[in-house]
């Protein structure tokens, strides 16, 4: 690793750092410039009760008072306040608790789609203008066009519903299996794609040419030098990854019921609990500028040809 | 010629200056018209099968969208059991594809001819068929004009940006790089779910009220967040187009900045402009459909294709086809762009093809 290197990985942390800032300043000063604040809609309260609610949740204070409160708590405690709606618990805990189903899905998902997307990219590639070729490439195009819920739902209809084979409701024994599929499709799909591309200009390469002349076998060529430098390009695809997982989960988890922090998500937007909000957004966008950081330094680090800016 | 060998001079006879005989002339004549950028591209725009087969089929989609709801004697928001001053007739509800309710098989009896529900009705009692095409118009509505929105606030910022350099430059792409690795779709949702209720008592009595808040707030969103690769690309291109000499030409010539980037930056990178907002539009689209799913798309009368799927998870055992068929819309218009989008830039990228 030389200085170049070290430069880069240090750029690309301070621009991390102050996405996640502008993240969470954005997400404060968007959330508190909805009208009528917070405990609007509650059952009627007096005047008195709602001065002493403000108190107890530090909204009578300044705007940036309050802020650096926020960001202070986050920075040091991880702490995101106390939830609005579930009563008496806090954020971090609902989080964390969604966390542990939404992980495990979106873990499987991922794992699943860099395994199957990777065979079928190098077997497309092999086999290029075969038939099989030519069935991938129609197959991986279908799905990279197909929203993640269009796609659960027709899953949710054709496996749970007509065929009565998967349980719909992902709480249940075996319920993440079709909130599996669903999310691992659309990456797989893509996985499929980059990997076949760039598995075919990995074997138009001279050293490709060479090993063949040498007489190695092909599964030495294909494993030992054609799949090892194909999969670079993959690498970047680390992020984008996570991204679209994070966010196909909150529909996804919607669809089959699946008590994650998508769930979590979507119904604390639906039932205005902003802290849940602001924490969750947070969360997954802190899990994404990482995703991105750790696959962009890999793949400076995995491929010393490529050149740092 | 033959008595001085090493004269340049040419040796002319007075008919050297006669005028050319027509036989003459049609030999200097170009026998065809010169072909442009434009024509070369279109050609090979519609030598590729696969563009060419995806643009029909946007174009179809996009006259039906259009012209259907003209004609068609249902309205997307009319609830055909509720007739002003009758009791609200319930064989209205829930028709099957090509069903007819109690009273409109009374009007087949008596000779009328009654437009039948192709794909039935839902459970308020509006013809499915209908809501599925202006759900389709909604769609590519929103696309188009968000991916318009996209490419002015993005050409601008990449132009200036390209064109003035040093500073402004630097400070420019700082913030394209952090909006850049912002999650988009967090963001999406939480500007859209934040300006929905900011934004609907604002609007109400406005002309954009019609529109609808959600609407309006998924165009402001787009203008945020998604002309950061539009500017990145526009740029880049004036960056290397800056450097040719008819820039410094014009420079010369004492034309202003702005009038060199519109008359002479901006044409010349015109097709990247066409391919990237070609291919903004799907992704627009996926967006909004994603955010109505939510709940977070369009104003309810209104459809468009992610909320009529969304609503027909409800009665996903009974009526199926009500989530299959949006869902193939929606496939086949972001499937059918794409593949048009991908066309269009092998047909006026020459530097991609390679």
């Amino acid at each position: 690793m030389n200085t170049k290197t070290l430069m880069y990985i240090v750029k690309r942390l301070i621009l991390a750092v102050v996405t996640v800032w502008v993240v969470i300043t954005v997400t404060f000063f968007v959330m508190h410039a909805v009208p009528g604040g917070p405990f609007v809609g509650e059952k009627a309260v007096t005047e008195t009760i709602r001065k002493a609610m403000e108190a107890k949740y530090g909204l009578d204070k300044p705007l940036y008072v309050q802020y650096f409160t926020y960001l202070g708590d986050i920075v040091t405690k991880f702490d995101f306040g106390p939830s609005l709606k579930s009563r008496g618990r806090m954020v971090i805990d609902i989080i964390m608790d969604g966390m542990k189903t939404s992980v495990k899905l979106g873990l499987i998902a991922a794992f699943i789609a860099l395994i199957v997307g990777i065979i079928l990219g190098s077997v497309a590639a092999l086999r290029r203008n075969h038939v099989i070729d030519r069935v991938i490439m129609v197959i991986t195009t279908a799905f990279v066009s197909m929203p993640s819920f269009i796609m659960g739902s027709l899953l949710l209809a054709l496996f749970a519903v007509k065929l009565g084979v998967l349980p719909a409701n992902g709480a249940a024994k075996g319920g993440l299996i079709l909130p599996v599929i669903t999310l691992s499709l659309y990456p797989m799909a893509y996985i499929t794609r980059l990997t076949r591309s760039s598995m075919l200009d990995v074997l138009g390469q001279d050293y490709i040419r060479t090993a063949k002349a040498k007489g190695v076998s092909k599964w030495r060529i294909i494993f030992g030098h054609a799949l090892k430098n194909s999969l670079i390009p993959v690498i970047t695809y680390f992020g984008p990854m996570l991204a679209y997982i994070v966010t196909g989960s909150l529909v996804v988890e919607q669809i089959f019921a699946v008590p994650g922090i998508g769930r979590a998500f979507v119904n604390s937007i639906t039932g205005r609990d902003y802290p849940l909000v602001m924490g969750t957004t947070i969360v997954l966008a802190i899990l994404i500028v990482v995703m991105n950081l750790v696959g962009d330094i890999l793949y400076k680090v995995a491929d010393p040809r490529i050149t740092l800016e | 010629m033959s008595n001085k060998p090493f004269s340049i001079q040419q040796d002319l006879k007075p008919e050297d200056f006669l005028p050319a005989t027509d036989k003459e002339k049609e030999y200097m004549v170009q026998m065809r018209p010169s072909s442009t950028f434009f024509k070369d591209g279109v050609k090979r725009l519609l030598k590729n099968k696969v563009a060419t087969v995806s643009m029909i089929v946007i174009v179809i989609i996009a006259l039906a969208a259009v012209f259907v709801p003209m004609f068609w004697p249902y309205s997307y928001e009319q609830m055909l059991g509720n007739v002003p001053g009758k009791p609200m007739d319930a064989s209205f509800q829930n028709l099957r594809p090509f069903e007819y309710s109690k009273t409109e098989m009374r009007r087949i009896e008596a000779g009328e001819k009654v437009t039948p529900h192709v794909f039935g009705t839902d459970s308020a009692g509006r013809d499915y068929f209908i809501r599925i095409i202006y759900g389709t118009r909604i769609s590519l509505a929103v696309g188009f004009f968000a991916s318009i929105i996209v490419l002015i606030i993005g050409m601008t910022i990449g132009s200036v940006a390209g064109y003035c350099g040093g500073k402004v430059d630097l400070i420019i792409m700082r913030i394209v790089d952090i909006i850049y690795s912002l999650p988009d779709m967090l963001m999406v949702i939480l500007l859209s779910s934040v300006l929905k209720t900011t934004l609907a008592d604002k609007l109400d009595g406005t002309v954009l009220a019609r529109i609808g808040s959600n609407i309006i707030s998924l165009f402001i969103v787009f203008g945020l967040l998604y002309w950061v690769s539009m500017s990145r690309l526009i740029r880049g291109q004036i960056l290397s187009l800056r450097e040719q000499e008819y820039v410094l030409a014009a420079e010369t010539c004492g034309a202003p900045g702005r009038w060199i980037i519109l008359k002479h930056l901006i044409p010349n990178c015109f097709s990247v402009i066409i391919i990237s907002t070609a291919l903004q539009i799907p992704s627009a689209i996926f967006t909004e459909s994603y955010l109505s799913f939510l709940g977070l798309g369009v104003n309810a009368p209104m459809p468009s294709l992610g909320s009529l799927a969304s609503d027909a998870l409800n009665g996903i055992s009974s009526y199926t086809y009500r989530l299959v068929i949006p869902a193939i819309v929606i496939s086949l218009i972001v499937l059918s762009l794409n593949l048009f989008g991908d066309g269009l830039r092998d047909a006026f990228d020459p530097k991609l093809n390679a």
